[in-house]
């Protein structure tokens, strides 16, 4: 049977189809909106159409759709990030209800109401729930989080890895770079002359070190997380594990990291 | 600044970063945008792997084999030397990937594994759990930011490409694009650019895509006088979950792990696929299966309890092998759909994912404006009508692999540099393109909502121009495009603010978004044929004597001019397409 047969398929209009497509009720957000960089923060309550299995994105959408505050009066858009709604892109980050998680896979069914939704506080806010996580990824730059392969011409496989060794380098390059971590982490001091790192630096470097190539320059990772902002600044809240998305074993990596680097350290002064 | 020439890259996904390494390791200077932090991109999105014929599981595979199921699984339409380029670079470009230090899954031996995907027999897919895309995409951001360290790229992250600067000779000189947050208009002098920027997904609204795929710098190029070849091949993914935000994909790889799709049917199961499609079963091409299951749920009405949907089902697998080799995508069925997929199957629907379609390119992969360069998604070149799984890493990060070193020679044989261009050149545009913004700006006074207008076109387009194409729903479809036109025009702008000013942003996206819309109806409606992802009920059949071309499309301020070009068929003769039995 072939299935290239006519058909006449009659989608209904928009709003009207299944059962998910039928907004009942409503659900209450309260925003902290903010319109520019170094603004001054404010509330806005809002009030949309409550759709089934619905996340805090789409309650944003419904929002720019028809920007009016709860009492009906009209207003911007409410401004935020987002892009592959599968949190695993990680910009979507906020606080939701005081907690910092992505706002794609936070589900409205889940969440108290009025849904508070806040920009992560240890970044700065360029408009609203949208921020700017610089220090994130300078701090990738700090720790050297690659390797350094030697150009990208056919050089062959790369060195052999157990399943298991791989396993848990897997398990620590699913990070996606949301900065949760970072953003719940009370050792995070962002008026300090160096803040601290934070756990998702630690943990790259910890990744990069498992790789047999990596491996080789482990010491320019120990140099970089030494020091002011490095990795005694950790006080073991352990707030970073709770949040993470992913699930990634950061005091694990922490600690990991902190062995290595006395191991090195005694080696040096062996050597001495 | 370096006296030699200046390169820019737009784009921030596989295709994009590969090209900026590319370049910036022979020590030239990159300029690189993107709308989001690079490793924001769409592509973390890609699940399932890459393919590379390395024949480690003793099947006979060859990169000869992975040319002739791409070409074929792409139902003839793709120009066959860059495919062969492609598939004889594939091997490298994984173990490139492996170098870099991806974590792909492994043998016994500490060697990669490889698994089946849809449209071939044999084992040519590498894969780091089901997030491969993600930890290729962070495989090149950390190599790109060692580049950034040294001084060689400078990133413009949160920015988006407006126009390129086309000189009075018709040869680029640079870019314009606009600041996401301080909404400033910017030029930026450069000799080659490579425009990297993904697919349209989001013209169908609704789609796997990340949200930030628009097309609109593929459209603005096109709109600037860049031919775009093949639009209305737009692949629609068999297994997607439905969402009122977007639809979340659930990777080919289930089914490569051993998945298998089903209906109830008369009070047991009924395998669909493996019943109509014996040789391939569950692991037939995309095309296929999103037309067997279109059959099942609206000609046959088997939908799973009346609804739109399918079962896909690992129930049968060990639990502990599904979090080894697919956790990513089974977690976010779970997390978005609160079942578990290792007990419970999966309720899937066919969903828009793909563009074959896309800027034409030469084997160079240059455009039609000279020294503006197309990879990845945004270009049309391997995938014909249809793409086959794990083919978009391998390709995409081929466009980089090339295009860094095309544009390097491009690049050093010009006689003049865009830094020795007027001023003025740049001046100008950048003044043109600040007086569209402020037209958006001024948008004060109508009654449309800009997301409102979207919504209408995503469910037309989905409706009417994805699987089944009935030419009198195209041409309702095209008329639609025209009234959505004009009532863009009475847009009432939600916002005039001046600093991250997202619904100036969209509302200009909006409007590339209707052009491209238009490329992919028109072009549906002209071809006459039956291909790959193309069914026309009224032509089902395909038709080489009349149809074997490329659709070329040139914007007119009335929709695209169309016209064709021959297929370059030297390499594989053209044959039957049919998943039934081993016809190779």
């Amino acid at each position: 049977m072939s299935p290239k047969t006519d058909m006449d398929i009659e989608i209904p209009p928009p709003g009207t189809g299944s059962r998910r497509e039928r907004a009942e009720g409503s659900v209450r957000l309260t925003v902290m909106r903010q319109d520019a960089p170094g603004g001054a923060p404010y509330w806005q309550a809002f009030e949309v159409p409550r759709y089934p299995n619905m996340n805090v994105v789409e309650c944003l959408m419904e929002i720019r759709k028809n920007p009016v505050d709860a009492e009906g009066k009209r207003t911007t858009p409410v401004a935020w990030a987002a892009n592959c709604l599968e949190e695993v892109c990680g910009i979507c980050t906020m606080r939701v209800n005081g907690k910092v998680r992505q706002s794609c896979a936070a589900l409205v069914q889940d969440l108290e109401e009025p849904i508070r939704l806040e920009p992560m506080e240890k970044f700065p806010v360029k408009r609203d729930l949208v921020i700017d996580r610089d220090r994130l990824f300078d701090a990738y730059k700090r720790v050297k989080a690659w390797i350094p392969i030697d150009g990208t011409y056919d050089l062959g496989p790369g060195p052999r890895i157990p399943e298991d060794e791989r396993e848990e380098g897997y398990w620590l390059s699913r990070c996606i770079s949301c900065g949760a971590c970072v953003d719940a982490c009370p050792q995070v001091v962002t008026d300090a002359d160096t803040p601290f790192v934070g756990a998702a630096p630690i943990s790259w470097a910890r990744l990069v070190n498992i790789h047999p190539t990596g491996a080789m320059n482990a010491e320019e990772r120990y140099d970089a997380l030494m020091g002011p902002g490095g990795i005694s600044d950790c006080g073991k809240a352990m707030n970073c594990v709770e949040v993470c998305p992913k699930s990634i074993p950061l005091m694990e990596s922490i600690a990991s990291m902190n062995r290595q680097i006395t191991r090195h350290l005694l080696v040096d002064w062996l050597k001495e | 600044m370096s006296a030699g020439p200046r390169y820019v890259v737009v784009g921030g996904g596989l295709a994009g970063l590969m090209t900026t390494i590319r370049i910036a390791e022979q020590g030239h200077p990159v300029d690189l945008f993107s709308l989001v932090r690079v490793s924001r991109s769409h592509s973390v999105c890609a699940q399932g792997g890459i393919n590379g014929a390395v024949n480690t599981k003793g099947e006979g595979d060859s990169p000869w084999i992975h040319l002739d199921d791409t070409v074929y699984g792409g139902d003839f339409l793709a120009n066959q030397p860059p495919v062969k380029e492609m598939t004889e670079a594939a091997a490298a470009i994984i173990y490139l990937y492996d170098r870099m230090g991806v974590m792909f899954n492994r043998t016994s031996e500490g060697l990669l594994d490889f698994r089946r995907f849809g449209g071939t027999k044999v084992h040519r897919t590498a894969y780091a759990g089901a997030t491969t895309g993600q930890q290729l995409m962070y495989a090149l951001d950390q190599q790109v930011r060692r580049y950034e360290e040294e001084g060689l790229v400078t990133k413009y992250e949160g920015w988006e490409f407006l126009r390129a600067v086309v000189d009075g000779g018709g040869v680029a000189r640079g870019i314009v694009a606009l600041d996401l947050a301080s909404m400033k208009v910017r030029a930026f002098r450069g000799d080659a650019v490579m425009v990297a920027t993904g697919g349209p997904g989001v013209v169908f609204g609704r789609s796997t895509n990340s949200i930030l795929n628009t097309g609109a710098a593929n459209s603005n190029l096109y709109q600037q006088g860049a031919k775009y070849a093949n639009g209305e091949f737009v692949q629609i993914h068999p297994t997607a979950i439905p969402g009122r935000d977007k639809r979340r994909l659930i990777s080919e790889s289930v089914r490569g792990e051993g998945g298998r799709v089903w209906v109830p049917r008369d009070g047991g199961r009924w395998y669909f696929l493996e019943e109509w499609y014996p040789a391939y079963g569950n692991l037939v091409p995309r095309d296929v299966a999103a037309q067997a299951i279109y059959k099942v749920v609206y000609d046959m009405g088997l939908g799973v309890d009346g609804q739109e949907a399918v079962y896909l089902d690992v129930t049968h697998k060990d639990p502990h092998e599904l979090d080894v080799k697919l956790g990513g995508v089974l977690e976010i069925y779970e997390k978005f759909m609160g079942e578990d997929p290792r007990e419970v199957p999966m309720k899937v629907f066919p969903a828009v994912h793909y563009s074959m379609g896309g800027l034409w390119v030469d084997y160079d992969l240059m455009t039609s404006i000279p020294g503006v360069f197309s990879g990845g998604e945004a270009n049309y070149e391997y995938h014909g009508a249809n793409r086959l799984g794990a083919n978009a890493l391998v390709s995409c990060t081929f466009d980089g692999m090339k295009g860094g070193p095309r544009m390097i020679a491009y690049g050093g044989g010009l006689e003049s540099l865009a830094a020795d261009a007027p001023s003025s050149l740049f001046d100008d545009a950048v003044a043109e393109q600040r007086k569209r913004l402020e037209e958006v700006y001024a948008m004060t006074s109508g009654s449309e909502n800009p997301y409102g207008l979207h919504e209408e076109l995503g469910e037309w387009m989905t409706r009417y121009c994805t699987v089944i194409r009935d030419e009198e729903k195209l041409r309702r479809t095209d008329e639609k495009i025209g009234e959505l036109m004009d009532r863009w025009n009475d847009v009432a702008l939600p916002d005039a603010g001046e600093w991250v000013n997202q619904s100036v942003v969209f509302t200009r996206q909006l409007w590339d978004m209707f052009e491209l819309a238009r490329v992919m109806v028109r072009g549906a409606i002209a071809r006459k044929e039956s291909r790959g992802v193309h069914l026309r009920p009224d032509y089902p059949e395909r038709d080489d004597a009349n149809w074997l071309k490329t659709t070329i499309a040139e914007w007119t301020p009335d929709g695209p001019r169309l016209s064709y070009e021959p297929v370059d068929v030297s390499l594989v003769q053209p044959r039957p397409r049919q998943y039934k039995k081993d016809i190779r």
